[in-house]
């Protein structure tokens, strides 16, 4: 196990290198910059900027400097736009509150979407089943971008039960609503994944030979289906990390949280690439990261690959 | 005409000749179980509609997408509200324009990133996926692990970056969702085609000397279809969504022109203001265009897929 | 019908009938309606009795089995009445089945890969039982475990449960399977199709095994199959079923040598047999042409093996310095247990793999230089016939468009009629009717799509044609008429033909001289007869005494020939040494083992003497 984890943690630095570079030359090869304004700047003040911003070095130069500067020191350069921040402070700032509401649309997703699917499927074909089902669709139809209004629109504006946005230390009462606006169309698809993956498992040769040994059927859902069942979901965590992450672009300006996302758009919005590029690296690694532990729960539940 | 009606003949005469029964392919199947699925055709009656409001609703309205009422612009929660006398069907939005033709214009929009989006991923995806399955070795590895890079960073970021990057339009915006779209695509055709080529009629066609070429275009290929439309279907609400999304953002396509995002986006915007219309149309198209199409590819899967109930 | 039920309750069995099934009925409720897979079965096994119930696939002998048990798929419902030690069991609620399932009645499927579950250890899985049953803590049951696991001849039983189930070998989990089941020490053990994913030499250890479980604890056995080989070694009495009813039922002795029914006696007569005096080949050798010669051909490849920190390639060698040549006309047989490297001998004669080293020449001219074009000229005269009649054809075409690929891209020159009329002609000629030319796989039967795939290797009338496995997929009276088909195509065309096969009855009565291959290298060659009757090699005879023969009388006089030890692995390089220890064990590592010739067209490995192998 140890060395498979260290095997992979290898295989996944040269992926981040290639982000790295690729997103640095997509930057810098663009059109226009953050001083490129309507009115031109004299030649003479924009080399001079430039030049403080290291820009008139050569590319391969920029770009060694960039990496080493990342790897020794997670130094993502200055904002081109903020002039007295840092990318690092940008992010040492957002981050704690992304992740945490993050994690916990994660965990609510998971548990909710399985528990939902694994009863939905222990009721195959009965009313619980279909309800399960086309509840299931019906909420991978409601993005965050949908959630997000409906829920202000109800829980703040008529029944004013619920802060309309706002981070104030992560308390409770700002955490609900975009947790479940982030989570609800993940509920719904983790609800299907898991719902076939356990008919398919419920339909084994194994679980047949369970019955046969006159097992309890509490025992046959938690010792032998449950494993297996949940493989497919884990190889979902991945995707549902990704989409988590950009949804937090649109929680953080939505209920204004301020977590990262927001300095994406607004670095988007006003082409600070440092930070664009920054945020972009970062989003990597962990998804990188993410990915790595996934495959890591993936070889705890199947033995096969355990190595 | 002569030469028509000779062929015909022929071809009457083959078919009376071999008159053996018409085999059920397994296409015909699919369609057979796809038929029954009651909820699944609703929705296809369901979003055909929305596609011929789009393309005949038009013919309806009487103000065009950037014309602005004046005669609301001052008081639109209580002026601009959907009333079939001012000719606002749906209302207006903020700006005194006709939401009917908007909303009639972003969902068209929306369908087309999501039709051009996922022909982009098909033949993207499909290509790439078919040549590092079938190729396997060095080419499989470093093809796919391009795919894996490019799947570690959050798709809707990177078209977000490449709208910055390259400007924001219209067609960098298909562009850039096409170039990303196909990620999906290509691990999955991959996955199938490692399948396929180890199955024994791939190799009794290499022992019958088909060239690699023809078993490609004639066995592996027609053997994807099922899969590839299955997540075509999928991948259709996925781009509307991308697309929504980043024009919620207010990163996507450009005014006079807008997307369901954005008019969703701008009535969430004014929604304290009692003109909840302006979020509620826009919504329940969005809502309406997703919901069927999940529920369609739900049930493309059941008909191509039947062990996978 | 209720009140009849009642009173046969009443009536005290004058046998004293462990499980007693009586006008069971078994219906399934599909999306083409509602579809009779059992109709009207009744049986009983009685206290200590192996019952061995016949059927080829869809007789719904395991059917009525799981129905009998509760076990059927959700679809499915079951009538009629079904008794173990006189209580009615038959659709009982699910507590009450639980205590007499694994308890009171242990059952073992075919598959004991997929049959065990995956993710957990050999020792919790059979320590649930006992928990369940017994209210055994782990602990408790450990001794017990490991007792059973000895007794079933696994050995270092204390390490296999920490084990996983797919780190045994297939008979291993058998065992495990069988094990698991006599936990509780059942008065009644349903063994479904035990043996049938198992090779010949494990499956006549686990049908010991079964047959001392049944004379040391007096467990009753049912036992379903469609193998009348196993019946013969195993049952007391006989029952065959046929499309979910019984055709016939009697004792063992009864129905092999005067069966009333003439459907068993189809099936008897089906069966090939190793012992059978028609299997004398009329080929003479010496009068045809030599067409194939495959000359010391290894194949190597690369397999993945990981642990540490670096995945390491290691070389496996399927097929090790494989030599031999075929004639015109001429049957080979090439016969082997799963892995020994029979199929990739096959591929790699049709150039379908690449060869590592060694030679393989058609005509004269070697295969291996050939460019693209010339290779598949080549090919026009050498076809393949496979194993998995559907796999083996593209789902999506209908079967006259598979059978006219060959014809497409050797024959450009023919019109689409001109096609047709071939490929009529070529179904009428495989004995499949014409009304089925626009048919899909899918809509046929396995023994119809594999006349298919003969129909499509036969269309370009190749010279030779190599069977891989091409029968063994097939009920026992389908595989009887594909061999008679290929036999009466080869003496038409005048083909020659390699037949491979794990099932050395089959191979036998197709072949005229016959190879038999063991971890990649040829331990035997020789003439059918000489092979069948006369083996030289250890692993020849054991292979051959394992082969149960459908003749009861016959069957249980034969002596077995075991040999001392589990299979080495393949990457093992000592494994070739497996019959010649004294060569290994001398420390001096000499050649690997040579062919001998014996007799006339006779050759056998170098072994160490018979007695000093055997277990």
């Amino acid at each position: 196990m140890l060395a498979y984890t260290i095997r992979r943690l290898a295989g996944s630095i040269p992926t981040i290198l290639v982000l790295i570079v690729a997103s640095f030359f997509l930057m810098r090869l663009a059109p226009g910059g953050p001083f490129t304004s309507e009115r031109p700047l004299p030649p003479e003040v924009l080399a001079n900027i430039e030049a403080r911003y290291g820009l008139d070095q050569p590319l391969w130069k920029q770009l060694w400097d960039y990496l080493l500067n990342i790897i020794l020191r997670f130094d993502f350069g200055p904002s081109l736009v903020f002039k007295d921040r840092d990318v690092s402070d940008i992010i040492s700032q957002g981050l704690p509150i992304t992740l945490t509401y993050g994690l916990l649309t994660f965990v609510v997703a998971t548990v909710v979407g399985v528990s939902l699917g694994v009863y939905a499927a222990m009721h195959h074909n009965t009313w619980v089943d279909y309800l399960a089902v086309s509840l299931g669709i019906f909420a991978q139809s409601l993005p965050n971008f949908i959630m997000g209004p409906v829920l202000i629109l109800i829980f703040t504006l008529w029944l004013g039960w619920l802060p309309g946005g706002g981070w104030n230390g992560g308390q409770w009462p700002y955490l609900i609503m975009p947790v479940i606006a982030l989570s609800t169309s993940y509920i719904g698809s983790i609800t299907r994944i898991t719902r076939s993956a356990m008919l398919e498992v419920l339909n084994s040769n194994y679980v047949r030979t369970a019955r046969a040994k006159g097992l309890s059927e509490r025992s046959i859902i938690w010792r032998h289906t449950l494993k297996p069942t949940l493989l497919p979901v884990v190889s979902y965590l991945g995707p549902v990390f990704v989409y988590v992450v950009t949804g937090s672009v649109f929680v953080d300006i939505y209920f204004s949280t301020g977590g990262l996302g927001q300095y994406f758009v607004s670095a988007a919005l006003t082409r600070d690439y440092s930070v664009l590029l920054g945020i972009t690296i970062l989003y990597g690694v962990l998804t990188v990261i993410v990915n790595l532990l996934t495959d890591l729960a993936y070889a705890w539940l199947d033995p096969k690959i355990r190595l | 005409m002569l030469g028509r009606s000779s062929k015909a003949a022929k071809v009457a005469e083959e078919l009376s000749h071999y008159g053996g029964v018409r085999g059920r392919s397994l296409a015909r199947d699919a369609l057979q179980r796809f038929l029954s699925n009651k909820a699944a055709i609703f929705c296809v009656f369901f979003l055909a509609a929305i596609v011929l409001f789009v393309l005949f609703g038009p013919a309806l309205a009487k103000w065009n997408n950037e014309e602005i009422d004046w005669a609301v612009l001052g008081d639109i929660a209580a002026q601009g509200m959907p009333s079939v006398q001012s000719g606002h069907y749906f209302g207006t939005d903020e700006l005194g324009r006709d939401l009917y033709s908007r909303t009639i214009q972003a969902t068209g929009t929306s369908l087309m990133v999501g039709l051009i989006g996922t022909a982009m991923a098909l033949v993207v995806g499909t290509t790439w996926g078919v040549t590092a399955g079938y190729l396997g070795g060095r080419v499989d590895s470093i093809m796919m692990r391009i795919v894996d890079i490019l799947y570690s960073v959050p798709i809707t970021l990177v078209v977000i970056l490449i709208l910055v990057v390259a400007g924001r339009s219209f067609t960098t915006l298909f562009i850039a969702l096409g170039s990303v779209s196909w990620l999906t695509m290509s691990r999955i055709v991959r996955a199938q085609t490692l399948a396929l080529k180890n199955r024994e009629f791939i190799e009794a066609a290499r022992a019958g000397g088909v060239s690699e070429l023809m078993i490609v275009v004639r066995h592996i290929i027609p053997n994807l279809l099922g899969v590839l439309i299955v997540y075509a279907s999928l991948l259709v609400p996925d781009l509307i969504f991308a697309e929504s999304f980043i024009s919620f953002l207010g990163l996507g396509i450009s005014e006079p022109y807008t997307s369901l995002g954005a008019l969703i986006s701008e009535g969430a915007g004014t929604m304290g203001y009692g003109t909840l219309w302006q979020l509620l149309v826009p919504l329940f198209f969005y809502v309406s265009i997703t919901f069927t199409m999940f529920f369609i590819g739900d049930g493309l899967r059941d008909a191509l897929d039947p062990k996978d109930r | 019908m209720v009140y009849v039920m009642h009173s046969t309750r009443k009536i005290a069995n004058p046998v004293m009938s462990v499980f007693t099934i009586e006008n069971l009925r078994v219906t399934f409720d599909t999306t083409d309606g509602v579809v009779e897979a059992v109709k009207d079965i009744s049986l009983n096994v009685a206290e200590g009795e192996c019952l061995g119930i016949v059927g080829e696939s869809g007789s719904g002998k395991s059917q009525t089995f799981l129905a009998a048990l509760g076990l059927l798929a959700v679809n499915g419902s079951a009538s009629g009445s079904v008794r173990l030690c006189g209580q009615e069991i038959l659709n009982a609620s699910r507590i009450d089945l639980n205590q007499l399932r694994g308890n009171d009645v242990g059952m073992i499927f075919q598959d004991p890969l997929t049959a065990l579950t995956p993710h957990l250890r050999i020792g919790q899985q059979m320590a649930e039982v006992l928990k369940a049953h017994r209210g055994m803590s782990n602990r408790q049951s450990r001794q017990l475990c490991l007792a059973w696991l000895d007794r079933v001849r696994i050995p270092d039983a204390a390490a296999r449960l920490k084990q996983y189930p797919h780190e045994l070998s297939g008979g291993m989990r058998q065992r495990v399977m069988i094990a698991m089941a006599m936990l509780c020490e059942p008065k009644l053990l349903i063994a479904d199709e035990p043996t049938t994913a198992l090779d010949v030499t494990v499956q006549a250890d686990i049908l010991d095994l079964m047959s001392e479980m049944q004379h040391q604890h007096g467990t009753a056995i049912a036992l379903v199959t469609h193998d009348m080989g196993v019946v013969a070694r195993l049952c007391d009495r006989v029952q065959v079923m046929r499309s979910g009813e019984c055709v016939e039922r009697g004792s063992v002795e009864q129905i092999f040598a005067a069966s009333q029914n003439a459907y068993t006696r189809s099936l008897l007569e089906a069966m090939p047999r190793l012992d059978s005096e028609l299997n004398r080949s009329s080929f003479k050798a010496g009068a045809a042409k030599q067409v194939l010669d495959v000359q010391d051909i290894k194949i190597d490849f690369a397999v993945k093996s990981s642990g540490g920190l670096f995945a390491r390639r290691t070389l496996l060698r399927a097929v090790d310095g494989v030599s031999f040549d075929l004639h015109e006309g001429e049957t080979l047989g090439i016969v082997g247990e799963s892995g020994c490297g029979k199929s990739t001998l096959a591929r790699a004669v049709l150039q379908l793999l690449k060869t590592t080293s060694g030679n393989v020449a058609w005509l004269g001219t070697n295969l291996q230089q050939l460019d693209k074009q010339a290779l598949k000229a080549a090919r026009r005269d050498m076809q393949i016939v496979f194993q998995d009649p559907f796999a083996s054809l593209d789902p999506r075409m209908t079967i006259a468009d598979s059978i006219a690929e060959p014809l497409r891209t050797y024959r450009s020159e023919l019109s689409r009629r001109e096609i047709r009329q071939c490929v009529g002609d070529m179904m009428q000629r495989v004995g499949l009717e014409p009304q089925l030319i626009n048919r899909y796989p899918h809509e046929l039967s396995g023994g119809q799509n594999q006349r298919v795939g003969i129909a499509r290797a036969m269309i370009n009338r190749p010279r030779m044609i190599v069977c891989d496995e091409a029968v063994s997929a097939l009920d026992v009276s389908v595989q009887a008429q594909i061999m008679d088909l290929l036999k009466d195509l080869q003496a038409e065309y005048g083909l020659s033909m390699l037949f491979i096969s794990h099932d050395l009855s089959v191979v036998g009565e197709m072949s005229d001289r016959i190879m038999v291959i063991y971890m990649g290298r040829v331990v035997e060659l020789g003439r059918s007869e000489v092979i069948c009757q006369h083996p030289g090699h250890p692993y020849t005879q054991a292979l051959i005494s394992a082969v149960p023969i459908p003749d009861p009388r016959v069957e249980r006089n034969r002596e077995r020939i075991r040999l001392a030890g589990e299979l080495p692995s393949a990457i093992d390089p000592d494994s070739a040494f497996r019959f010649l220890p004294s060569r290994l064990s001398a420390k001096v590592i000499g050649d690997p083992p040579q062919l001998q010739q014996v007799g006339e067209g006779h050759f056998v490995a170098e072994h160490d003497p018979v007695d000093s192998l055997l277990a």
